[in-house]
This record gives structure tokens, sequence and C-alpha cells, in this order.
């Protein structure tokens, strides 16, 4: 990922859209689930999370490492989990992240792939945990297929991501 | 591909309290955050109100989306569909037969029902429905399954009252706001309603699963009574739901009792009426659902 800007003139002054469009951007994708979706069972995906996971691994500074406190409290309020499941956990999995920069240095797209399936299924099996949805075995028949397609998704999140950095960068 | 390194592990010493403190500041918000959900879940008031002044907020574009042309409620529905079509095509069929036979049934009890109660001048009435209202959304992407719907406190819409559509039971009403109320639909869950069997009134316990079906359990009855296809409407007994409202039909037998799929599914953009609590006119307020003792609630 090769900087096209030097290190010194990002971090003075950004423009208000540069700043702006990630944060706006998961915020929208949480609030998608007030929208009329017909599901009767647990099929929509985490898009507020699958949104976040694909900025961090697209560009690891744009965001203070507490990030996932407000955000998560959003997703909280309009996903009717507990509030304050998404605000442990995404900070959790923005923790995790910082953790695996550090130590997997070299990186291809199915790496980022898979590392970011594994923090949906982390993600989503604790949340159901704290939201006691039963035991393990109706959680896990729960999730799975809400897992199944989360993953799928996950390329063309990554993908939104990458459309909407290049959007705030042309300025 | 190199991760980006960000820069923030540099060795200035200012730049290090600044992490520091960015960690500290991390870390107090999982534990506040673990803490608040394991206390939502003992106690779901206390977030009510700021959920509802969310749900305020967000409910006018699902309003304007319900108003327009509904398309959004399709693209979950198809990939569902897709996900199971072999299996719910076959499954329909079968519903379809049974729904017809049931209906020819149901068309010569009916009026046999009516002519016993003329007979026995036991009419209730009909029951005056608090409010139509649209159902905005749902709890599409959590395990606990909550609606949201278009009626709130000004509509005289309560907390603790039933919530049905044209073809059977939906909820119950839990947080009320200005404009909206969220519901609990009967597949969450943490929700019990009493039930009987309609052919014979087999007292019966239906909770959600948190998925689309039903759990279903005989109160008192030795072996399995449970067949497939039995329908199953609410008892009234527990004082909330609204006596004979259809909950279900039978759909799979368990060692212990039944799945049973919901008549009404709650999706999108259907139009629900919120009824009266079936003892609004007592003194005492109904316990709410989920903590009553499920023996002594069957109380006939």
């Amino acid at each position: 990922m090769a900087r096209l800007l030097p290190a010194e003139e990002t971090l003075i002054a950004l423009p208000v859209k540069m700043r702006l469009v990630p944060t706006l951007s998961v915020l929208v994708a949480s609030a998608l689930v007030t929208l009329p979706f017909d599901a009767a069972f647990p099929m929509l995906p985490p898009l507020g999370f699958m949104m976040l996971i694909s900025w961090r691994m697209l560009r690891a500074d744009i965001w203070p490492i507490w990030i996932g406190i407000p955000l998560g409290l959003f997703d909280d309020l309009v996903s009717g989990q507990p509030v304050g499941s998404a605000v442990a956990l995404w900070t959790v999995a923005m923790l995790a992240m910082e953790a695996i920069d550090r130590r997997i240095v070299w990186r291809d797209f199915g790496i980022d792939w898979l590392l970011a399936a594994t923090a949906l299924f982390v993600y989503l099996l604790a949340g159901a945990l704290l939201a006691r949805a039963g035991d393990m075995m109706q959680i896990l028949q729960l999730i799975f297929p809400q897992l199944a397609w989360s993953a799928m998704l996950l390329p063309p999140a990554m993908r939104v991501a990458a459309m909407l950095d290049g959007w705030r960068r042309r300025l | 591909m190199a991760s980006p390194n960000d820069g923030r592990h540099s060795y200035a010493r200012r730049a290090q309290y600044g992490a520091f403190a960015a960690y500290l500041v991390a870390i107090v918000g999982i534990i506040t955050g673990l803490m608040a959900a394991i206390i939502w879940v003992v106690d779901p008031v206390g977030f009510a109100n700021l959920r509802i002044l969310v749900a305020e907020a967000t409910a006018p574009v699902a309003r304007t989306v319900n108003a327009g042309t509904g398309a959004a409620g399709g693209i979950d529905d198809s990939i569902a569909a897709w996900w199971r079509a072999g299996s719910q095509n076959q499954a329909l069929r079968e519903d379809l037969t049974r729904a017809r036979r049931m209906v020819i049934h149901a068309h010569g009890l009916e009026a046999e029902n009516a002519e016993l109660r003329r007979l026995l001048a036991l009419t209730r009435g009909d029951i005056r429905p608090i409010a139509t209202a649209q159902l905005l959304s749902t709890s599409a992407n959590s395990t606990r399954r909550y609606a949201i719907i278009d009626a709130g406190y000004g509509d005289g819409v309560r907390s603790g009252q039933p919530v049905r559509s044209a073809d059977g039971l939906i909820g119950r009403t839990l947080e009320v706001g200005p404009n909206v109320a969220r519901v609990l639909l009967i597949t969450d869950q943490q929700n019990v309603v009493p039930a009987r069997r309609a052919r014979d009134g087999l007292a019966l316990l239906v909770s959600g699963r948190g998925d689309e079906l039903l759990d279903v359990r005989a109160l008192n009855a030795a072996g399995n009574p449970l067949k497939i296809g039995d329908v199953l409407h609410s008892s009234g007994s527990g004082g909330l739901y609204q006596p004979r409202t259809p909950i279900g039909i039978i759909i799979r037998l368990t060692s212990e009792g039944g799945l049973a799929r919901p008549l009404a599914d709650p999706g999108s953009n259907i139009g629900v009426i919120v009824e009266p609590a079936a003892n609004a006119g007592l003194d005492e307020p109904p316990p709410p659902v989920e903590q009553r003792d499920p023996i002594s609630e069957d109380g006939n």
C-alpha cells in the first residue's frame, strides 16, 4: 500500500471530507438495518462491523484505537443487541487487528479475507452469547447462515471501502 | 504487500503517551461495554429511553421506504428463499393442501361457534383495537427478535400490549416512544405465550427460538400429544394476549413437543393492530411475561 501523500501532510489539517467519510460510512452501514428488511431470522450481515474491518484493513491510520466505542454504541442502539456488546466487541477487534498488524507483516488478499472472516465469526458468536441466545448448539445453528453470507460479502464490502477511499482522496 | 505502518510506534515520548492513553481508553471502553451488555440482559429497561430515541430518529426513513416501493424488503427475502428453495417449496405445497382442508373445517366450526355463543349469551364483543400501525423494521442482524412499529404513546400504545396482524399474533409492546414502539416478537427467546390447541383446547406453552420457528410444549401431558398440522391460538391466561388469537401451525415434532411456524410473518411493510391487554379492565397490571412460572400460568 504505497502512500500517496507524505506522512506529515496527512497529519496536518486534513479536509473534512477525508476525515469524515470512513466514520460516516460505518454509521450508515449500521443504520441500514432500520430500513424495512423482511427478515424472520438473523440473516442480514452485521454491515457496520464489516465496514469497520474493511476500512481498518485498508487504512490502519484513519482511526484512533478507541473508535469502536462511539461507533459500536451507535450500532448497539439501532441493532437490537444488548447495548454495550458492540462497544466492547468492536474495540476488541480493533485491538486484535493492531496486534496482528505487528506480527503478520506480509499480507495478501487471502490472508486479509481469512482474518476478517475470523473476526466476523468471533464477533457473531460473542454477540449471540452476550444476547443469551441459548446454548452453544443453538447459537451455532443461528449464526451459521449469517456468517456464511457475511464472509461472502466481505470482498464487496472491502471494495466499497476502497471506492470510498478513492473518492475521499480525490479532492 | 506489507501491512501499512501507521507510525504509531514511534520513539517520541509524546507519541508514546498519546498511544498509551488511547489504549487505556479502549480497554476501559471494552470493560464498560461488557458490563453494560450484561446488565442490559438482566435489566432491559436501563437503555430503553436511549434506544427508543434512536428508533424515533430513524423511523422517518423507514416510513418513506415503506410508502415508496418497499423494494428493500425483497433483497433478504430472495436470499433466504434461494437458501432453502427446494425444501420450502415442498413444505409450502403440503401446507397449502393442509390449509385448504382446515379452512373448510373452520368455516363449519365458526358457524357452529357463533350459534353456541349466542345460545350462551357469552358474546364478548369485538376487541376494540388501540391503534393500527405499520411494521417499520425488525432486528434483522441480531439474535434477539424485535420490531419497530409506527404507533406510540400518542396513539394510546402502552408497554405490555399484544400486537397482531391479520394472520396472527406478532408479539407484545416493550418500549414505547412518542411515535414508535418496540415490539418483542413471539419468535424471541425471551417471549413465552400461553396457548391452546385449536381443536381440543389442550394447554400449551409457546416460546421463541430466535429463528423463524416457535418451540411448543404441552403443559401437563405424558408423552407427546402434538400432531403435525395442529393449529395453536393464545389462551388468554396470564392476562396479556387476547384469547383466541392465532399463533402458528405445528410443522415438526420433537421429543418433548413440537416446532410451529408462526402464522403471522413479521416481515416488513405489513399492517399490525395493537390490542388492549386481555385483562386491561382489571386493577392489577399484567406481570412481565418472561418471569411467570409456566406451571401456575394455566389457571383453568
